[in-house]
């Protein structure tokens, strides 16, 4: 392990995870202490308008992967038009990687709800909802006993603080299915369904949850707003690039020294962030990674100096996503790894549309048959044919994410795949796992 | 249907007293909108019969007055509702690509053979539901063991993960690396059904772990904050919060619609309300 110099040290903005250092933060007396719900106060004090300006002025982006402007996606909200609207917060936190929403929850969850009281406000929504992830009960547990308290203190519920704004917050868990974390596949799973995506248009901020005008946004997202009400948007714009404004969790795992959550300005580089965690495990090199969570096209060590933002990352040819940074080694077998993945997508595609649930079922035999060593050349025509037929054929972005690691790892490393077929590695998996498989 | 008595049939019968908390829990989504209450409905009938037994179905499908079928359909779309009676204990054990590789694989082939039971099956006993799990949200703790789905054990071997499912079977306390302190999977279904911790100090249990604070850590230890920050700064304002004191800030309140009432295209819960959407 090595130490981090100053220089990249410089780099971390502790923000959003500023009070997960304070034990006891999840308690409202303690958080209130730590400057929390000043923000809710400030803005109840200005019209709703306002807000959404003063967040499009932030320019914060969404941080559950799409990074569309929220300040944007809050003005599509039609004012006056007599209908209920609705503020929904993504928690479906399962995306492979991604682990920065549930010690948000668990250990500052007022922060969220602080967040959702001043969005509610600014889109004019009486009733929100945050839709957790079912697996994530410690962080559930501590949502609702935030929610109680914050209705104790007034902060909830009806005429909130004097300003005659009523907010009722449900936190609504799920039952375990990743495909819920797609924004109208979660709407149709909070009204009672299976979790499978809509059509779109309309989009949720017409016709979203119960056909009512919706605003569907992230954890990191949500919980951003009180800080920028607070220290406003010339401060959050110091942080980040001119295109990609403020912090973000940056999660790193893997084969470094230090896995950890790391919150650093947008465009940060996968080297200063390697460097920031005490470099790599000791006798491994970098050999591949995902910018953002497994539905990311992989990147490799040539990626390294690549900005971490929005821009940059696209510019490589991946997505920044949720910034779920897994870093594999040359320890690591790309084939093994993206078999696992493709077994994690058959087993969460919604079945919906036949691209995403047939071409699953498809390429995680044609893996398994290349791990046992059975594989034939020909397979890897069939994987990338497969995979592009997944791609922008699906009808939600599971079979892109699906189709991504396939696409990538013949790109870059088509090599690994040669030498399980012709046999220079020894078979990962037993061929006894292929019986009806052909 | 929130505030009427149901009269449950000889099928469901057998679950009445989960009834008082299956109204509360439709009482929480808009009038007209029950049909959201199905989720945690179907977590409340776990927290009785451990799993989705065709009562439990027959339960949910009376109390929102849907068909056994729309339940059915729902039931057997999520992981978490269980077809078959589940042990005491759920121990999943992170098998994705990144536990995978650090490790998680072989704690859970280790546990499976320690056990001798497989993917979603339950020891003799009836004590433990092993399973092997897709990305639990801990990555920098890779590989992890959660039981009854409150993280158990970071940086998982198979000796510590085999030391702690023999711990349960014997009776012996366990302590979660990072959740609340263990209970059987039926009381904590109750959670997920949306009601607030009844065990003393539960909500309290769990430090943050290392890695999550890693960042924030070293920013405090070399003194690094994010600079200019004052949280009075004004806001630009182009109108006033309200016209007056007495006005509500919703212009649909004001306008006369009152708020939380049911929208104005309710409609009975059912299959209508989703695919009116999805034409």
């Amino acid at each position: 392990m090595t130490q981090p110099r100053r220089e990249i040290l410089e780099k971390l903005t502790p923000v959003l995870t500023k009070r997960w250092l304070s034990p006891d933060a999840w308690k409202i007396g303690v958080y209130e202490r730590l400057d929390g719900y000043a923000a809710l106060r400030k803005a109840l004090d200005v019209h709703p308008d306002d807000l959404i300006q003063l967040i499009k002025d932030s320019g914060l982006r969404g941080r559950g992967g799409a990074g569309f402007p929220t300040g944007l996606k809050w003005g599509f909200i039609p004012q006056g038009d007599g209908k209920p609207h609705y503020l929904v917060i993504n928690a479906d936190e399962g995306e492979p990687g991604t682990c920065k929403d549930l010690p948000l929850m668990t250990y500052d969850p007022h922060s969220l709800i602080e967040g959702a009281i001043i969005a509610s406000y600014a889109i004019r929504a009486n009733r929100a909802f945050i839709y957790i992830r079912g697996e994530a009960v410690h962080a559930a547990r501590r949502l609702r006993n935030a929610v109680e308290e914050a209705k104790a203190k007034g902060y909830l519920g009806t005429n909130i603080l004097g300003s005659g704004f009523d907010l009722e917050l449900i936190v609504h868990s799920g039952a375990g299915a990743y495909i819920c974390g797609e924004e109208t596949a979660l709407l149709d799973s909070l009204e009672g369904f299976r979790g499978q995506p809509r059509l779109r248009p309309p989009f949720p901020a017409i016709a979203g949850l119960y056909a009512s005008p919706t605003v569907v946004n992230n954890v990191g997202t949500i919980a951003s707003v009180p800080y920028i009400v607070l220290g406003g948007p010339a401060w959050w714009k110091s942080m980040g690039t001119e295109k990609s404004s403020g912090p973000m969790i940056y999660s790193l795992s893997g084969r470094i020294a230090n896995p950890g959550q790391y919150e650093c300005g947008l465009g940060i580089t996968l080297r200063e962030l390697i460097e920031m965690a005490g470099g790599m495990k000791p006798g491994h090199n970098l050999k591949f990674w995902t910018p953002g969570g497994s539905s990311t096209p992989l990147l490799t060590a040539e990626h390294i100096d690549t900005p971490m933002d929005f821009e940059g990352v696209a510019a490589a040819g991946s997505i920044l996503g949720t910034t779920a940074m897994q870093i594999f080694s040359d320890q690591d077998c790309p084939v093994y790894s993206t078999w696992r993945w493709l077994e994690f997508y058959h087993h969460e595609s919604c079945g919906k549309c036949t691209p995403c649930r047939e071409g699953n079922y498809w390429m995680v035999r044609t893996y398994r048959r290349i791990l046992s060593g059975e594989g034939t050349l020909s397979d890897l025509d069939t994987l990338q044919d497969t995979a592009d037929n997944i791609f922008g054929r699906s009808f939600c972005g599971l079979g892109d994410g699906a189709a991504t690691p396939v696409v990538s790892t013949l790109k870059y490393f088509r090599q690994d795949y040669l030498d399980y077929i012709e046999g220079r590695t020894a078979p990962r998996l037993s061929a006894k796992a292929l019986v009806g498989a052909h | 249907m929130s505030d009427t008595t149901v009269e449950l049939t000889p099928a469901a019968a057998k679950l009445a007293g989960l009834l008082p908390q299956a109204l509360e829990i439709i009482a929480r989504y808009p009038a007209g909108r029950s049909r959201s209450a199905l989720l945690p409905l179907l977590h409340l009938v776990q927290t009785d019969e451990g799993f989705v037994s065709p009562t439990g179905v027959a339960f949910c499908a009376e109390v929102l007055g849907i068909n056994k079928a729309q339940v059915g359909a729902v039931a057997t779309f999520y992981t978490m509702y269980k077809r078959r009676p589940t042990g005491e204990y759920l121990v999943s054990v992170c098998t994705n690509t990144l536990c995978n590789t650090l490790g998680g694989q072989q704690v859970y082939d280790e546990l499976s053979e320690h056990l001798g039971v497989g993917h979603d099956e339950t020891t003799a006993d009836g004590r433990i539901t092993l399973e092997h799990a897709e990305c639990l949200a801990a990555c920098d703790y890779a590989p992890v063991v959660t039981v009854n789905y409150d993280f158990a054990i970071d940086e998982a071997t198979p000796e510590a993960a085999v030391g702690m499912v023999d711990k349960l079977r014997n009776g012996e306390a366990v302590t979660p690396s990072r959740g609340a302190r263990v209970c059987s999977l039926k009381e904590m279904q109750l959670q997920l059904a949306g009601f607030a911790e009844p065990r003393d100090g539960a909500v309290a249990d769990g430090l943050a772990g290392a890695p999550t604070l890693r960042g924030v850590t070293l920013a405090q230890e070399h003194g690094i904050a994010v600079a200019d920050f004052n949280p009075d700064t004004p806001i630009t304002t182009t109108k006033p919060a309200r016209e007056g004191k007495t006005t509500p800030a919703n212009p649909a309140e004001a306008a006369g619609v009152a708020s939380n009432k049911p929208a104005a295209d309710a409609k009975p819960a059912g299959d209508s309300v989703g695919n009116e959407v999805k034409k």
